[in-house]
């Protein structure tokens, strides 16, 4: 492993085996998995942890994939928002109007997914803290509050 | 750059040994931000998530010995009963994204003098265990920091937990910023108050090169509070404990915030924590 010739990163995406091979020792896992296994669903914006539009599952926990160096990620388990079960929390983002631009939309939806399994009827405070880490320029929360509402009473 | 993955710690420290250079990872959330940006290029770069002793956490000779890969979120859960105030200050840590996986090792290694951590471990009279392949040695929190973002650690070490007493009174902290989440301190302030040994332990964040302890305020409050009957100290001695805690601070001003303004708001954080915490005693 590693002498400046790149990591191989062998992890479960979504379900599946992906393996990359000659990834850069520095690599984050949000970019191994944008650029490596063509899942652009995690977006790349701060890459400092910052505005949580990369937010993916890490074995379970809520993480921000641009935090995470790709070869940390050998041998764990990733859920992206393209594996994501989380149709109810999408759907009710798209009924609430809580998507505009959508940039920010797919880490909204598993940060959201992530407080509705840790918390299945959390309160304003809770939701607003919960969200605390995912950025949107567009809709000022307040129909992102209402979606998080919506998937609540329905999941 | 190399990559090692220790699978324990052992190897960890002749990796160590071996890459001085070489920089320590668990959580990321400092280190990764570094690379992403193109501030640091290591030569090399330890992965420790591997080692699951370090994300673990007991008790050592009435002490608790918390691993250096613990989690804010462990913290937060496992720990809020028995560390008050760090788990307060852990709540004011970032993001839960942040908080699933950042440690207080890392912020120790960091050595940032706007750590969170900081100021409730020096509140709380708490050590830093290094480890390196000659040996483990035990510093107090207080010796640890040597300046903005340095500490007192060798090239060759690792740090392997802290440790700290459980609480034996109440515990408050209290931290400025623009908004509730997602801000580095513009200075923070945590204190514990040992009722057993009627001693009252204080810590400065982001106000000074390092961490700071406020030892006048301290003494001054000691002097000053009715253990036995627990009366609610007077006005004007909560502005005294004030006033001594921002006279302790060693401020500049930055992007964050004036060494004025910073002063002014040690003086109202420190009044009010020892207001909400001796209420609870």
């Amino acid at each position: 492993m590693g002498l400046g010739r790149g990591v191989k990163v062998s992890c479960t995406v979504n379900g599946h085996k992906q393996v990359a091979d000659g990834v850069w020792e520095g690599e984050s896992l949000l970019y191994v998995l944008r650029e490596r296994f063509g899942l652009y669903g995690s977006k790349n914006a701060c890459e400092q942890g910052e505005c949580g539009s990369c937010s993916v599952y890490l074995d379970g926990t809520l993480v921000c994939a641009c935090l995470v160096l790709g070869g940390q990620a050998n041998g764990r388990s990733v859920v992206t928002i393209e594996g994501l079960e989380g149709a109810k929390v999408q759907q009710a983002y798209v009924e609430a109007g809580a998507v505009q631009c959508g940039f920010c939309t797919p880490g909204l939806v598993v940060a959201t997914h992530d407080l509705l399994h840790r918390v299945p009827h959390p309160s304003e405070a809770q939701i607003r803290e919960a969200l605390a880490g995912n950025v949107c320029r567009c809709t000022g929360y307040a129909k992102i509050i209402d979606a998080v509402n919506l998937a609540a009473g329905r999941l | 750059m190399e990559f090692f993955q220790p699978a324990t710690w052992s190897e960890a420290l002749a990796m160590k040994a071996a890459h001085p250079e070489a920089m320590p990872i668990v959580g990321g959330t400092d280190v990764m931000v570094e690379l992403n940006l193109d501030h640091r290029r290591p030569e090399a770069i330890i992965d420790l998530t591997r080692i699951s002793e370090l994300t673990q956490w007991g008790t050592d000779d009435g002490l608790l010995r918390i691993g250096a890969g613990v989690t804010y979120s462990q913290l937060i859960n496992e720990l809020g009963d028995r560390l008050p105030g760090l788990a307060i200050a852990s709540r004011t840590v970032g993001s839960p994204q942040i908080r699933n996986r950042g440690t207080v090792g890392g912020n120790l290694g960091t050595a940032s003098p706007a750590g969170d951590a900081h100021p409730p471990l020096l509140a709380s009279d708490s050590q830093v265990e290094l480890a390196s392949t000659s040996g483990v040695r035990r510093l107090a929190v207080g010796e640890f920091f040597t300046g903005p973002k340095r500490n007192a650690m060798r090239k060759d070490e690792l740090i392997a937990a802290f440790l700290v007493e459980p609480a034996r009174g109440p515990q408050q902290f209290s931290k400025v910023g623009t908004r509730n989440a997602m801000v580095i301190a513009v200075c923070s302030f945590a204190l514990a108050i040992d009722l057993e040994r009627r001693r009252v332990g204080s810590g400065i964040g982001s106000a000074g090169p390092t961490p700071l302890r406020a030892i006048e305020a301290e003494e001054f409050i000691q002097g000053e509070l009715d253990w036995e009957n627990r009366a609610r100290p007077s006005d004007a001695t909560l502005r005294r404990f004030g006033e001594l805690v921002a006279a302790a601070a060693k401020p500049i001003d930055d992007v964050r915030g004036t060494a004025t303004y910073r002063r002014h708001a040690l003086a109202v954080m420190a009044r009010r924590c020892l207001e909400w915490a001796w209420a609870a005693a």
